[in-house]
């Protein structure tokens, strides 16, 4: 037996890959041998991408997408369908914050990580998922965080869409099963990204203290589990979601 | 070029996987030919791009069995 990681011959999405551990998946992806579309939300992200594939050997290219306009969605698709082929694995990465006591959050806070976060995981996920019924084979993966499982202060809005895409791919999993589709969510801990690097340093300690291995992980640590969920060695879990933290929680 | 009757019933086979000479016109999608609620969706998906067309979720509830199918492409597109 061998574990079969190639992803030789698949195109495959990536949403929110010019940094963190969007760019760490899109690049493992890559180095499996899929072709890779990473998203980013400027031109010159995308850009970015696209010198960094190429410095990298990956096959694929970086697109500008906002992830809230739909209409941004349907031109990145339709261009991805001519050049490259429909993809058949999608990983949900994009995602903001917007951290504030819910008795001082205002609505723009709340809606705008609610539409960032969660409405576009269904709304990419919907735009890809018929092709994926027709070659009766993909893979849906939201990036999702330990946060939406144990909860953060200040972190109502961003905890409700991480928790909400735990749901959304359960209820997907049951739904296009039986078209050869996983759905599944990789919830990450503490990872070393310019999301957690603005923490400050006493509350940085105060995580670290919590995680039994003792460090925070490497956005490669994530794209690895990815990778798996991806290939055909991940091919019988669905509806999961996968806790990728160092142990700093245990569900 | 094919009937409408023709390729209706083509789209049928493939998408339900079953036998051409079992898509009968009066034949229901899910009580005779097998059909899940995710497959009648499929279905849809396929009809709308055998005929370019955009078949409303209310209309396409109805379409329940090949006849329906075939009348509704016909009306529509006739």
């Amino acid at each position: 037996m061998t574990l079969t990681t190639s992803l030789n011959d698949k195109v495959a999405l990536v949403t929110g890959a010019s940094r963190g551990i969007g760019a760490a998946i899109a690049d493992t992806l890559g180095a499996l041998g899929a072709t890779v579309i990473g998203t980013a939300t400027s031109a010159a992200g995308a850009e970015k991408i696209t010198a960094r594939f190429a410095e990298k050997g990956i096959s694929g290219v970086g697109k500008e997408l906002d992830v809230t306009r739909a209409e941004s969605l349907a031109t990145l698709l339709e261009s991805v369908k001519k050049d490259f082929g429909a993809p058949v694995i999608l990983v949900n990465n994009a995602g903001i914050t917007k951290d504030n006591l819910l008795m001082r959050m205002k609505d723009e806070e709340w809606a705008e990580v609610i539409d960032t976060n969660l409405s576009a995981v269904y709304r990419v996920t919907k735009a890809c998922l018929r092709d994926m019924t027709k070659a009766r084979w993909g893979r849906i993966i939201n990036i999702s965080s330990v946060v939406g499982s144990m909860g953060n202060a200040g972190q109502s809005n961003y905890a409700a869409t991480k928790a909400g895409v735990a749901g959304f791919a359960r209820s997907l999993a049951a739904e296009v099963g039986s078209r050869g589709i996983t759905v599944n969510t990789v919830a990450p801990g503490f990872i070393d990204t310019d999301m957690t690097k603005v923490l400050p340093e006493a509350q940085r300690e105060a995580l670290m203290s919590r995680i039994p291995l003792g460090r925070l992980g490497a956005p490669e640590e994530i794209a690895s589990v990815v990778a798996f969920l991806a290939s055909d060695a991940g091919g019988y879990v669905t509806g999961e979601t996968i806790h990728v933290n160092g142990g700093m929680y245990m569900a | 070029m094919s009937s409408i009757e023709e390729r209706v019933k083509k789209i049928v086979a493939e998408q339900l996987g079953v036998k051409e000479e079992d898509v009968k016109p009066e034949a229901s999608f899910v009580e005779d030919l097998g059909a899940d609620s995710l497959d009648t969706v499929e279905l849809v998906m396929a009809l709308e791009e055998e005929f370019e067309t955009e078949i409303p979720d209310e209309e396409a509830e109805k379409i329940t069995t090949v006849q329906l199918a075939i009348d509704y492409i016909k009306e529509n597109l006739g």
